[in-house]
């Protein structure tokens, strides 16, 4: 186990690596001027000029690659263009709302995806099972952002239970907050739900057809003691999985759903940036969202060498 | 190697049925497509995003750009079917044009990921090695940057537009099928067959092409489909953002931008365009669905 997760941690530098390469790569040197392009094409040379000195565009590429990257580990990510602040701060900033964001709308994808995975696996061809598979085809097929929009129609424009958009900050208590962040939460949850729904119960029918599930109802264990006792945990492997492969598609979503709501995260902050040509923000922030897809990964195949105990270290 | 889907199930059965190809099997086939619910839900939705794509070209009920501010925000009628927009224009007609858009940028972005994506892991089954290992990691690491990211970082430096989100989706294909590719070929390398054709001296290219390439088909096809409807997402949440289509070029992601700064005045702009992104996306998921089944049966969904 040990020597797994030393190679597996091993992998992990490497790739943060070559992802800062990437980024690095794509961000300031494809753009040709940086300096050019953020303070746009009619700028003053003088001002091209100021800015250039103060991104150290005149120092060599890969001085100014280690520097960067030394600024990643030290947490001196350099100012922003537009906001004339440190970046480091507007990103926490950001994440106070994004983190939030994805741990709720992750744990409902969880509960809602495991709840209908049993649930139709265990009424496996029958009504329940069709009506619930037929709903996350649908659910499958629906953009996120839309069902935010449909969400936003009939809570905040009809029912007025909830406000349109917007966030009041921590600052406001934890009940206002955690509410304006519930319609957004179910938007990003229910398309993710509705694929892990699907995962979940073939995942759960595949276990069903084991031997030892047979002995322990022929061992005289109830049908539900045996599913939430011996099944799910066999079943749980490609769930886990897929939930970690839905993460980096669940940030990736927030920058459109933090768009639809006017919720200033982290993925409104990159969006925002573009516009802004404030590459400097973009650049640290496409980072930082690949490093968290980078880092789930490599806790779900942790967990999955954790889970089941038959994936050995050299296979894994 | 734990995430390669299911690839090492290769089956020859399709291919060799396909070579055959005398009418009995066909019309068998064409029976079994028939009686499969979901492939034929799944075609009769694609048939018609598709229909309303080509009619889009020859009849639109009105000018698709024909903007006339004392029409705006009418509601549905004989003259306009599902209203008009805040231009005045017509909201059927956009929607047609808009399948266009659509479906443009799911054939480009997928053809680049299949071609590119396809080579890439023929390759790394034929020559194993330092060269697999390489394409593998490569791979890899690109799962770092979602469909969505590596759009908007390339937005980022080359601007917002069409070209740029369907080279950015296009690209992140090329890895997911680089790797569907790679197992189901390493499947197919090791059959007895294709020992005995290199032992009857065949290079590795015409083994490629004679043998492993067929038999990755089927699972082409079906990884097509699926990310085809991908695509099509991908590009509405880009165009939604403003990133992708850009006006006046009617796309489906930027009318449901435009609907929602209106959504307290004309509320039924914010669904049509929804629906027909659904439609299409659930057509072709279906249509998934239903070739994997008919194309090789051992890779069936249990129902």
């Amino acid at each position: 186990m040990t020597l797994f997760l030393l190679k597996r941690l091993a992998t992990l530098v490497a790739t943060l690596l070559a992802t800062s390469v990437v980024v690095f790569v794509v961000l300031e040197i494809l753009p040709g001027d940086a300096a050019q392009m953020m303070t746009g094409p009619d700028a003053a040379p003088e001002a091209v000029e100021a800015l250039r000195a103060k991104l150290g565009l005149d120092r060599p590429a890969p001085e100014r690659y280690l520097a960067w990257v030394g600024g990643l580990l030290t947490g001196e990510l350099g100012d922003s263009h537009a906001y004339g602040a440190p970046v480091a701060g507007l990103i926490v900033e950001r994440l106070a709302l994004t983190v939030p964001l994805a741990v709720l709308a992750m744990t409902l994808t969880a509960v809602l995806a495991i709840a209908a995975g049993v649930y139709a696996a265990s009424r496996h061809g029958r009504a329940g099972d069709v009506g619930l598979m037929g709903l996350t085809q649908l659910g499958i097929a629906i953009p996120n952002f839309w069902f935010a929009i449909l969400l936003i129609l009939a809570f905040a424009v009809h029912l007025r239970w909830f406000a349109a958009g917007g966030f009041p900050g921590w600052a406001a208590g934890a009940g206002p907050a955690l509410k304006a962040l519930v319609l957004p939460a179910i938007s990003l949850a229910v398309v993710q739900a509705a694929i892990l729904a699907r995962i979940t119960r073939s995942a759960v029918l595949d276990v069903l057809r084991e031997d030892f599930v047979r002995t322990a109802r022929a061992k005289g264990l109830s049908r539900r003691a045996a599913l939430w006792g011996h099944v799910l945990r066999n079943a749980m492997i490609p769930v886990l999985t897929v939930m970690g492969l839905q993460f980096a598609s669940l940030l990736a979503g927030t920058i459109v759903v933090e768009t639809v709501f006017y919720l200033p995260g982290l993925g409104r902050l990159i969006f925002q940036s573009i516009s802004n040509r404030d590459l400097v923000v973009v650049r640290n922030c496409v980072m930082g969202l690949a490093a968290m897809v980078v880092v789930v990964n490599f806790v779900v195949d942790v967990l999955y060498a954790a889970i089941d105990p038959r994936l050995k270290p050299s296979d894994a | 190697m734990t995430r390669d889907a299911g690839g090492s199930r290769a089956t020859d059965a399709p291919a060799a049925a396909a070579r055959q190809g005398d009418a009995p099997v066909r019309s068998a086939r064409l029976q079994r497509a028939l009686g499969h619910r979901s492939f034929l839900a799944g075609a009769v939705l694609t048939a018609l995003v598709v229909a309303a794509a080509a009619l889009s070209f020859v009849w639109t009920p009105w000018p698709p750009y024909e903007i006339d501010v004392m029409k705006k925000l009418a509601p549905p009628s004989a003259e306009h079917w599902l209203g008009t927009d805040s231009f005045g224009r017509d909201v059927v007609s956009l929607l047609l044009v808009g399948a266009r858009n659509s479906l443009l940028v799911g054939t480009i972005a997928v053809g680049i990921g299949l071609t590119v994506g396809t080579a890439l892991g023929l390759l790394a089954a034929a020559r194993r090695g330092w060269v697999e290992e390489a394409i593998m990691r490569l791979s890899d690491f690109a799962f770092a940057f979602p469909a969505l990211l590596s759009a908007i970082m390339m937005a980022a430096v080359f601007g917002p537009g069409i070209v740029v989100s369907i080279a950015a989706i296009g690209l992140f294909y090329v890895p997911v099928f680089a790797r569907i590719v790679r197992a189901t070929a390493n499947a197919v390398w090791s059959r007895e067959y294709v020992l005995a054709s290199r032992a009857a001296g065949k290079g590795p290219l015409r083994i490629t092409f004679e043998h492993v390439l067929p038999n990755v088909a089927s699972v082409l096809i079906v990884q097509a489909t699926v990310h085809f409807a991908l695509a099509i997402l991908a590009e509405a949440a880009l165009s939604y953002l403003g990133l992708g289509t850009q006006p006046p070029q009617p796309s489906w992601g930027r009318m449901l931008n435009e609907a929602q700064t209106l959504l307290f005045q004309a509320p039924r702009l914010a669904i049509f365009p929804g629906i027909a992104i659904a439609i299409a996306v659930l057509g072709l998921n279906l249509l998934g669905d239903g070739l994997r089944d008919l194309l090789d049966p051992r890779l069936a969904r249990r129902r």
